[in-house]
């Protein structure tokens, strides 16, 4: 029997083995706590932790499990709330109630639930790797897809007949090439460091339409994109991630709550269990699974948390379904890789980060995509990761490595927070890749001018940015009336358009041909008015008239379900300022 | 009778090490006693085979390799727990140093606790009135929240902390009990003894649980001193259903202690020599606040800490504002203009504070005006920033406009008096009037319905 040789925190060394494997599950000490290898050498065996090593001794037992540190993939997960290890959080709370004690060993599923399963398989027909062999509503709104385990082929010698099962029944038995039989449940194992197969990775066509205006008009992102939303703290990157882990219109959404506040986790809970799903008229929860694992609980399941998250998704991308991740915050999660590699000694690269650090990142982003599934469907996993940068500097190295690898960088800043400005997105530093790929959408979808109106909109952006360089060094009074007006556009641009408040009911979600027609109208006002100026009217004479107030309040004033106000606005719009040409 | 080693192997700064001991357990306690018959706690902080290394709470001051005598307790650092404790004194370490003897136990509790299960947690809504209008209108203070207090050396944190706890009513119209642990760390004499003073001055002596680990007390017993504080909070918040106020103060003391502690074993340091872990570590204390399902009681923090050369962007500040809800940032301008409390507006934030105001909680009109405050006391600061180079004579009427609002809005709505108690009422009554300096058309932020119920120009021009 293997034992315990030394303890330094969350780490724990074994002596003189040849029994485990790299990236091994194993049970610790004589509480069972669970614990992955994370490194062999001829004299030692080194293992993370996953819980508390409080009171644990020298000499207890470690034993292996013969398999790599896997989450359990079947029916049960939507709607549940899982530790960074995949143990649901109310199961624990049952055993040890409100504070978690270590060695909890409970199943990841319900295993006692039954569920309505229908067959789709027949005996005599050969099965692939993620073919489907039976389905079971698992919620209201999402069709649960059970998937022949991608490494497996065979041939179906037994089905059960259609009726209610646990995920532990055996439903499809099948003989492999090799004879052997294998008896296949609702629910099936995944490492979660290895990224599950598919046929093949398809092109970025589709956009993730989150109801934000800032992010759906000025830097979209894409169904299979990634997008990385660095702040320092009090930007609202977890307002922004609430948000739209509310109101995109992914089919499934994961949230990692990942070294994040505990009162953040339970806020998200209530919250997504009372709100509708706009989409499908059920609760929001039907949808959503959620992974806590607060900044108190142990570092190295906070390392889990991601990957388990990042498994959950994969497995219903295969089912056909287009899966949206939030990871709040990455950071997190790159600091307990530098706390675990602290504590092995490893040699430290930037700021004491380990030097794999980027390929760690990277091989995050990369499990994201747009793909072809086994069973020749289309799903899509789109991540959407916080990065909390220390100091609110974005030239340290979580930051910039994220950088190199996603393709959207939504950069909060602190000035706009500071003015109540939400969702506080720069618009001057941030960009988003995906405006080309996603060009056609927009012609087909929304409008031709789509993309035309969006450049005017960001060169109204541009210009301003440009003379409030001017203005606050000589104050604005002295900028000639087409610059004024060009300010004060922009201002109706910032404040009626950008600025978007999450606790109104209908600018909470704004579906693309609002922000398409609100577009409109401030160009209509930009165009007219600049007409006017050209005539010699001063800008204060038109702000006089109350227009700029008028439209930037047509985002409260004008429901979501009623674009038809629109045409009234620009009416409107044009008959002032006619009547203000002919009255001066 | 369990084993005693004699002797040590190793002293290293707080570290000693002893070679062939057995059945050592992690973070296990342990108790040294010397030749002179004094004693001293410490933990074992590394196993390796028969080497334990072992953090001495009080210094290694006068241990040698051969004048002590070590015994493993074979249970982690614990603290006896009772009602008894209110109204006591214990040093840094969680031991009584009033003279009133050991507590009468009722239970111990290891003092670095257990994750609160997120799913048993219910999120914090009730607000505390602390009669401070900055705070209770523009970043309200939610019970069961962390709003840290961020000064800096010389500011008048300590006489806010004192307000706070003189005018919080945590408990007002549940019937509940109510009580103020207070935790120092590496602080003055003085500032501890006001504390004491103030407590005793508004008759809550009583009520009050002091845990004092002085600047010129050991230093690693401060890694311990929130931790026994938080586990005598989370005991009577959560079994005797007590409303809690923690102040900690100072934090970055206490960082500081972790980074010493770390350097000593010779870890791998982080940004300014901080350990890597130190998120991690603030962390499992600073969570250690809330309300949860089951329970009547809760647990609300308000650490302080000096932000060393008033940089906000130093590690302790940095980390702890990535996990407190919210901060109060106080500013050393706004002192030095004599304005008490120096409370900086636009930096400091209340995460809780939207889902415990309005309707049912405060006013309805409360996050209007919040909000219109904030943005309009931005553009203050936009205006002054123009003003500072092109004078403020050149200035357009409406950035005059902000000027003068910023002025008011410092001078009468952030300005109060260390013993003046603003009901709600008359805080957003105010906020109402400091608006109305503005010009209708710069309040975009409330809706016009409300504008023009409240909208009060004539109030207004009381201010000079």
């Amino acid at each position: 029997m293997n034992t315990i040789f030394s303890i330094n925190g969350p780490v724990v060394k074994v002596r003189d083995t040849k029994d485990f494997s790299m990236l091994e599950m194993v049970y610790v000490g004589t509480k069972r706590l669970i614990g992955e290898v994370i490194g062999i050498n001829s004299e030692e065996t080194t293992i993370q932790v996953y819980e508390s090593t409080t009171g644990l001794k020298p000499g207890e037992p470690v034993e292996g499990s013969g398999m790599p540190m896997s989450a359990t993939l079947g029916p049960g997960i939507l709607s549940n709330i899982f530790d960074g290890i995949e143990r649901p959080l109310k199961q624990l709370e049952n055993i040890s109630g409100a504070f978690i004690a270590e060695g909890s060993g409970v199943s990841s599923l319900d295993t006692v639930k039954k569920y309505k399963v229908t067959i789709k398989a027949k005996v005599g027909d050969m099965l692939e790797g993620g073919d489907i062999y039976a389905v079971c509503p698992e919620t209201p709104v999402i069709e649960h897809r059970c998937m022949l385990h991608p490494k497996l082929r065979g041939e179906v010698v037994w089905t059960a007949e259609n009726g209610e099962y646990t995920v532990n029944d055996k439903v499809v038995q099948i003989k492999t090439e090799k004879g052997e039989t294998v008896d296949l449940t609702l629910c099936q194992k995944w490492p979660i460091k290895q990224s599950r197969p598919f046929k093949e990775r398809l092109p970025i066509s589709k956009p993730l339409i989150t109801g934000q205006r800032v992010i759906d008009t000025i830097l979209p992102i894409a169904k299979g994109g990634t997008a990385a939303v660095p702040g320092g703290f009090g930007t609202g990157k977890t307002m922004t991630q609430h948000q739209l882990a509310k109101w995109c219109d992914a089919d499934i959404i994961v949230y990692i709550g990942c070294g994040e506040r505990g009162n953040e986790m339970t806020q998200v809970l209530e919250e997504f269990s009372q709100l509708i799903d706009p989409r499908t008229g059920k609760a929001l929860t039907d949808r959503t699974v959620l992974i806590a694992n607060t900044s108190n609980m142990p570092v190295a399941a906070r390392e889990a948390s991601i990957y388990t998250g990042i498994t959950l998704a994969e497995y219903y991308r295969d089912m056909g379904y287009h899966i949206a991740i939030m990871a709040d915050s990455t950071s997190r999660w790159a600091e307990a890789l530098r706390e675990i590699s602290g504590r092995l000694e490893e040699m430290p690269a930037e700021e004491g980060f380990p030097a794999y650090l980027p390929s760690r990142i990277s091989d995050f982003y990369e499990r994201a995509g747009y793909v072809e599934t086994l069973n020749g469907r289309e799903g899509s996993v789109t991540i959407i990761g916080a990065v909390s940068p220390q100091g609110s500097d974005f030239s340290e190295p979580v930051t910039q490595n994220t950088k190199r690898f996603v393709r959207c960088f939504w950069a909060l800043d602190k000035s706009l927070a500071y003015a109540r400005h939400y969702p506080a997105i720069n618009w001057n530093d941030s960009y988003s890749e995906y405006l080309d790929d996603l060009a056609n959408y927009y012609d087909e979808n929304v409008s031709l001018d789509f993309l035309k109106y969006r450049q005017r909109i960001s060169n109204i952006l541009l210009e301003e940015h440009k003379l409030m360089e001017i203005v606050k060094l000589i104050g604005s009074d002295v900028l000639p009336e087409d610059q004024k007006l060009v300010i004060e556009i922009a201002r109706v641009v910032r404040v009626g358009f950008l600025q978007q408040n999450a606790y109104h009911k209908d600018d909470t979600y704004v579906p693309l041909e609002k922000q398409f027609k609100m577009m409109g109208i401030i160009l209509t006002l930009y165009d007219k008015c600049r007409q006017v100026v050209a005539k010699g009217i001063p800008v204060s004479t038109i702000a006089e008239k109350g227009l700029f107030e008028k439209v930037i309040k047509m985002k409260y004033d004008i429901p979501n379900d009623k674009p038809e106000l629109f045409r009234l606005l620009s009416v409107e719009v044009e008959q002032t300022l006619k009547k203000l040409e002919t009255e001066v | 009778m369990s084993l005693q080693y004699v002797g040590l192997s190793e002293i290293n700064g707080p570290l000693v090490v002893l070679d062939d001991v057995e059945n050592v357990s992690y973070d296990e306690v342990v108790e040294i006693r010397l030749d002179d018959g004094s004693s001293r706690i410490g933990r074992v902080v590394e196993v390796s085979g028969k080497k334990a290394v072992l953090q001495v709470f009080e210094g290694t001051n006068g241990l040698s390799l051969k004048n002590t005598k070590t015994r493993f307790l074979g249970r982690p650092m614990e603290m006896p727990l009772s009602t008894e404790v209110l109204g006591r004194v214990f040093n840094g370490a969680g031991r009584p140093i009033d003279g009133l003897g050991e507590i009468f136990a009722e239970k111990t509790a290891d003092i670095n606790g257990k994750p609160l299960n997120p799913v048993s947690r219910s999120y914090p809504r009730n607000y505390i009135h602390t009669g401070i209008s900055s705070i209770d209108a523009l970043m309200t203070l939610i019970r069961g929240q962390k709003l840290p207090i961020f000064s800096g050396s010389g500011l008048s944190h300590n006489k806010l902390a004192v307000q706070i706890v003189r005018q919080a009513k945590i408990a007002e119209d549940s019937g509940q009990e109510f009580a103020v642990i207070f935790a120092a760390m590496g602080v003055k004499n003085d500032v501890a003894d006001y504390f004491k003073r103030s407590f005793e001055e508004s008759g809550v002596l009583q009520k009050v649980v002091m845990f004092l680990n002085l600047s010129n007390d050991p230093i690693i017993e401060r890694i311990l001193t929130p931790r026994c504080a938080l586990t005598v909070a989370e005991y009577l918040a959560f079994e005797k259903n007590m409303h809690i106020l923690v102040i900690l103060t100072d934090m970055t003391s206490y960082a500081e202690a972790v980074r010493e502690f770390s350097s000593s074993k010779g870890e791998i340091p982080g940004r300014k020599g901080f350990p890597g872990y130190l998120y991690s570590d603030l962390a499992s204390i600073y969570e250690r606040a809330g309300v949860i399902k089951g329970s009547e009681g809760s647990v609300t923090q308000i650490p302080i800490l000096t932000m060393p050369n008033d940089d906000i962007t130093h590690p302790v500040p940095d980390l702890t504002g990535y996990i407190t809800e919210g901060q109060i940032v106080l500013d050393r301008n706004l002192d030095q203009t004599g304005v008490y409390p120096p409370i900086a507006v636009l930096p400091s934030l209340s995460r809780l504070m939207k889902d415990g105001i309005g309707e049912g909680y405060t006013r309805a009109d409360h996050s209007d005006v919040a909000n219109q405050l904030f943005a309009c006391y931005a553009k203050v600061i936009e205006a002054r920033a123009l003003a500072s180079v092109i004078g403020e004579d050149e200035l357009s009427e409406l950035d005059k406009a902000y000027m003068n609002f910023g002025k008011m809005f410092e001078k009468y709505f952030v300005t109060q008096r260390p013993d003046e108690n603003r009901s709600i009422d008359e805080t957003i009554e105010l906020g109402w009037n400091l608006l109305s300096l503005l010009p209708k058309a710069a309040l975009d932020r409330i809706n016009e319905k409300l504008l023009n119920e409240k909208y009060n120009p004539r109030a207004a021009e009381l201010f000079e």
